[in-house]
C-alpha cells in the first residue's frame, strides 16, 4: 500500500535544531521530530521490527515514520495521551487495521525477519503467529474450553489429547486454571470480567505466539482483577515477547522492561522503563510520565 | 382488542361441540319447533316495549328447508325440554332433531317407544359403524390400489410407445402386462363389490324411526347416523363424553358434507406440513442472503438497491406471489419436470404431475413471500454481534468464513430464529397465494402416505385458513357451518401458537447458551 508522495514528509523536516522542550510544540505544529531511542534498546535481539511505518485514516495521518525494535522475551509498554496512535500501532502489527476501510500505510514491519506488509504475506498465517488481547474482555459465546483452544480448532486440530493439554497449559499460563478447571464446559460468558480477560490471555497464548499484543488489557477491570492481570504479565515476561498499550503510568513502570512514549502519532522517546521513568533524555517525557502533562 | 378477539374465538371455538339442551317451542300458530337456542336479541316494536326473540337451531333441513329460525317471545306459548329429544348427526343432510319412536330390523318393528328404540340403537350402532368403516376402507384403500395399478400399467404402455414405438417388443410386453393387470383388477373389483355389498346389505337391515316435534315420522338407516345424543337426559360426564368424541372426530377424521361437518385432519396436516417445509426453504436462503449483504457485499449502489428491493418485496400483495408461484413454479419449473420425467402422464391423461399446484410449490411460494422478513431479521441479528468478537476471532488467525461460522452465526442464532418465527406466523395464516398454487377445497390423499414413494410433494392439499374461507363464506349452508368456522379458526390460531411456542422454546435454549453475564 504505497502512500501518495505528497503526504510523505520530507526528510529535512526532521530537524534536530529544536530545543528539547519544544518538541511537543513542534509536533503539534505538524513538524517532524526525531525519536530519542536509548542505546540499550538496540542492543537487544528484536522479535519485531517496525520500520518507518506510516498510517493514514483517509486523509488524516495517524502514525508518522515509527521506527522501533521490540525486544524478544521482554515486556514493552506503549504510553502516551489518548489519540496518540498507540492502539493503531498495536493493531497494525497483526494487520487488524486491514478490516478498517480507508486505511492506507507505508513502510513495513518484520516479525522475526518476515515482512508483515509484504504483498505475498498470508495475513491469516501471520495472525496465527501472534496473540492479541483487547481492551474489553471479548470471550466467544462458547465454553471456556472451546475459547482457549479456538486457535487450534480453526487450524483443524481434532486430537482431544492435544487440545486438553493446550487448554490446561494455557489456562495455567494465564493463572486461571485453578479457578475454572472444574467447569471447563460452562459458558465463558459466565465468568467475571477479570476472569474473562485472563481467559482472553489464555486464548492468546494457546498457539504459542511469537509476540503477544495487549491493548490496554486492564482498562475495563477493577483494581483486584487489574492486579491479577499485572502479576500475570510479570510471569509472561521471559517466556513471551509482550507489546502492551497502557494508559496507566504505574502499570507501565511496574510491569514493563521497556517503555515507548508516543505523542500525536510520533515516537518521542523509547528506552528501558527505569530510565524513562527516572532519567529520561527529554523533559517532555519526564513531564508526561510524572503526570505534569497529558 | 386482540386479546378480546382471541378470547372470543377460543370461547366460540371450544363451545361448538358441547351438547346444548334441545328445547321444544310450542308456537301460537300451532307449530312446534325442537332445537338449540343459539342466540337471543331484542328488537324494536312499534306498538310497545321492545320484544326479544330467539334464534333456534331447528335443523331437519329436508323438512324445514332451514337450519335456523327466529322465534319471537310473544309467539311462544310453551317451552319445555322433552327428555327424549334426540340430536342426530348424519352422514348427509345435516343434523336431525326428533324423538326415537321405532327400531326396525329387516323392515319389521323390533322395538317401540323412545327408551326401547334408543337402547336397541345404541346396541346395534357400533357394529353398524364398524361395518361402515370397513366398507369405506375397502373403497378407499383397496380400490385405490387397483386404480393405481391400472394407471401405472396404462402409463407403462404409453411410455413404451413414446420410447420405442408401437412395433417394439417392449410395447408388446407392456400391452400384455396391462391386459393381465386389467384381468386381475376386474377380478379384484368384483371381489370388493361383493364384500362391500355384503357389508352394506347387513347395515341396511337396521333402520330407526323418529318422530319430529311436529309429528312427522322419519325413517332413516342406522348406517347414516354418525352419532346421536339426548342432551336433556345427559349427565355432565355424558355431555363431556359426547364433547370429546366430537373433538376427536374433528381432529382425526376426513371432512364430510362439503367440509361443513366431520373432521379437518387433512387440513391440519396440510397447514403444518406446508409451514414446516416453508421454514426449511426460507431459513437457508434468508440467512445466506443476509450474510452476503451484511458480511461480504461492499456498501455501494448495488447493495443499497438490493436492500431496497428486499424491503419492497415485503410490501408486495400476497396474491401477486401466488400469481408468480403459479406462473413460475407450476407452469415453468413444474411443467419442465413433467416433460422430463412424467411425459407418459401428460400424453395418456393430459394430467400434469408437478405442472400444477401442489404442496411443494405452495411452500416455495410462501418461502418467497416470507423471505424479506427473514433477511431483515437476520441482518439485524448479524449487526448486533459485537465487532470485538469478530476482531478477537481474526486476531486468533481465523479466516472470514471461520469467524462467521464459529462466532457470528452462533451468536446471531436467536435473532435469526426470531425472524423465522415471524415468517412462520405470517406464512401459516396466508390464504390468497395458496388458492393459486395448490390448496384445494377437498384433497383426501395426504402428501405423505403408504403408497410408493411415500412422499408426494406434488399433491394438492388442504389448509385450515382456506377452510375458514371455504366453509364460512363459500358453503351452501354457511349458517349451519358457522360454529364449525369458529372451531377451525380456533384450531388455526392454536396451531400457529404451538409452532411459535416451539420455536420460541428453541430460541430460549439457544439464548441461554450465549447469555452474557458481565462483571
Amino acid at each position: 500500500m504505497p502512500a501518495p508522495s505528497d503526504t510523505q514528509p520530507p526528510d529535512t523536516a526532521a530537524s534536530p535544531t529544536f530545543a528539547a522542550d519544544d518538541r511537543l510544540v513542534a509536533v503539534a505544529a505538524g513538524m517532524e521530530v526525531p525519536s530519542e531511542v536509548h542505546e540499550q534498546v538496540s542492543s537487544e535481539k528484536p522479535v519485531l521490527e517496525i520500520d518507518s511505518f506510516n498510517l493514514w485514516y483517509g486523509q488524516k495521518q495517524a502514525l508518522h515514520r515509527i521506527t522501533m525494535p521490540i525486544p524478544e522475551c521482554k515486556v514493552t509498554a506503549l504510553v502516551g495521551p489518548s489519540g496518540c496512535g498507540k492502539s493503531t500501532l498495536l493493531r497494525s502489527v497483526n494487520r487488524l487495521n486491514d478490516l478498517v476501510q480507508s486505511v492506507r500505510i507505508s513502510g513495513d514491519m518484520r516479525l522475526n525477519g518476515d515482512s508483515i506488509y509484504d504483498r505475498g504475506t498470508d495475513v491469516i498465517e501471520l495472525r496465527k503467529r501472534m496473540g492479541m488481547v483487547f481492551q474489553k474482555p471479548n470471550p466467544f459465546p462458547m465454553s471456556i474450553y472451546e475459547n482457549v483452544v479456538y486457535a487450534l480448532r480453526i487450524d483443524g486440530e481434532r486430537n482431544r489429547g492435544v487440545l486438553d493439554e493446550v487448554c490446561e497449559r494455557s489456562l495455567r499460563g494465564a493463572a486461571l486454571w485453578d479457578e475454572v478447571k472444574d467447569r471447563l464446559a460452562d459458558s465463558a460468558l459466565g465468568l467475571s470480567g477479570g476472569q474473562q480477560q485472563r481467559l482472553c490471555i489464555a486464548r492468546a497464548i494457546a498457539a504459542e505466539p511469537e509476540v503477544l499484543l495487549l491493548d490496554e488489557p486492564c482498562s475495563a477491570l477493577d483494581p483486584i482483577a487489574t492486579g491479577k492481570v499485572e502479576d500475570l504479565i510479570q510471569e509472561l515476561r521471559g517466556t513471551y515477547s509482550v507489546l502492551m498499550v497502557t494508559h496507566n503510568m504505574q502499570q507501565a513502570s511496574r510491569t514493563s522492561d521497556y517503555t515507548a512514549f508516543m505523542y500525536l502519532g510520533r515516537l518521542i522517546e523509547y528506552g528501558p522503563t527505569t530510565e524513562i521513568f527516572t532519567k529520561p533524555i527529554l523533559r517532555e517525557t519526564e513531564a508526561y510520565v510524572t503526570g505534569r502533562f497529558g | 382488542m386482540i386479546t378480546g378477539l382471541l378470547v372470543f374465538i377460543t370461547m366460540r371455538g371450544l363451545a361448538t361441540f358441547w351438547p346444548v339442551p334441545l328445547e321444544a317451542f310450542q308456537l301460537a300458530d300451532d307449530r312446534t319447533l325442537l332445537g338449540e337456542v343459539t342466540d337471543r336479541e331484542r328488537i324494536a316494536n312499534d306498538d310497545g316495549p321492545p320484544i326479544s326473540r330467539l334464534l333456534v337451531r331447528v335443523d331437519n333441513y329436508e323438512l324445514t328447508g332451514q337450519h335456523y329460525e327466529w322465534v319471537d317471545d310473544t309467539a311462544v306459548v310453551n317451552i319445555e325440554q322433552p327428555a327424549w329429544a334426540t340430536a342426530v348427526e348424519r352422514l348427509e343432510g345435516g343434523r336431525f332433531h326428533g324423538t326415537p319412536q321405532t327400531f326396525y330390523e329387516d323392515g319389521e318393528p323390533a322395538a317401540e317407544g323412545p327408551e326401547a328404540t334408543w337402547n336397541r340403537f345404541t346396541a346395534v350402532h357400533p357394529q353398524v359403524r364398524s361395518r361402515y368403516w370397513q366398507a369405506r376402507g375397502i373403497d378407499k384403500h383397496d380400490r385405490g390400489r387397483v386404480q393405481r395399478e391400472l394407471r401405472a400399467a396404462r402409463l407403462a404402455v404409453v411410455q413404451a410407445d413414446l420410447d420405442r414405438g408401437q412395433d417394439s417388443p417392449t410395447y408388446a410386453a407392456a400391452v400384455a402386462a396391462e391386459t393381465e393387470i386389467q384381468r386381475r383388477a376386474a377380478e379384484e373389483v368384483r371381489r370388493f363389490d361383493e364384500q362391500t355389498a355384503a357389508l352394506r346389505d347387513e347395515n341396511a337391515r337396521y333402520e330407526i324411526g323418529f318422530v319430529t316435534a311436529d309429528g312427522i315420522d322419519v325413517r332413516m338407516p342406522v348406517a347414516d347416523i354418525v352419532r346421536g345424543w339426548q342432551p336433556n337426559r345427559l349427565s355432565w360426564s355424558g355431555k363431556l363424553a359426547v364433547y370429546l368424541d366430537r373433538w376427536q372426530e374433528f381432529l382425526v377424521d376426513d371432512p364430510r358434507e362439503a367440509n361443513s361437518a366431520g373432521g379437518v385432519f387433512p387440513a391440519i396436516w396440510g397447514t403444518v406440513a406446508m409451514t414446516l417445509i416453508m421454514a426449511v426453504f426460507v431459513a437457508p436462503f434468508g440467512v445466506l442472503a443476509a450474510l452476503y449483504l451484511r458480511e461480504y457485499a461492499s456498501s455501494g449502489p448495488i447493495t443499497s438497491a438490493v436492500r431496497i428491493a428486499i424491503n419492497n418485496l415485503a410490501g408486495v400483495p400476497s396474491i401477486v406471489y401466488g400469481a408468480f408461484g403459479l406462473g413460475f413454479f407450476c407452469y415453468v419449473l413444474g411443467a419442465g419436470i413433467d416433460e422430463l420425467f412424467f411425459e407418459a402422464s401428460l400424453v395418456a391423461d393430459n394430467q400434469p404431475v408437478f405442472g400444477t399446484g401442489g404442496l411443494l410449490w405452495a411452500s416455495l411460494t410462501l418461502a418467497l413471500l416470507t423471505l424479506p422478513v427473514v433477511i431483515v431479521a437476520t441482518e439485524e441479528a448479524l449487526a448486533s454481534v459485537p465487532n470485538s468478537m469478530r476482531e478477537g476471532s481474526y486476531a486468533c488467525g481465523a479466516g472470514k468464513w471461520q469467524t462467521i461460522r464459529r462466532i457470528v452465526l452462533p451468536r446471531a442464532l436467536p435473532g435469526i430464529m426470531t425472524g423465522l418465527i415471524l415468517a412462520m406466523a405470517r406464512g401459516a395464516g396466508e390464504v390468497a397465494p395458496l388458492m393459486l398454487v395448490g390448496v384445494k377445497k377437498l384433497a383426501s390423499d395426504l402428501p405423505i402416505d403408504g403408497v410408493f414413494p411415500f412422499i408426494h410433494p406434488e399433491r394438492e392439499f388442504m389448509h385450515l385458513a382456506y377452510l375458514i374461507y371455504d366453509v364460512g363464506f363459500q358453503s351452501p349452508n354457511s349458517q349451519a357451518a358457522r360454529p364449525m368456522v369458529f372451531t377451525i379458526t380456533f384450531l388455526l390460531v392454536a396451531i400457529i401458537a404451538i409452532l411459535n411456542i416451539a420455536a420460541v422454546w428453541i430460541r430460549g435454549r439457544l439464548r441461554r447458551r450465549f447469555e452474557t453475564q458481565q462483571f
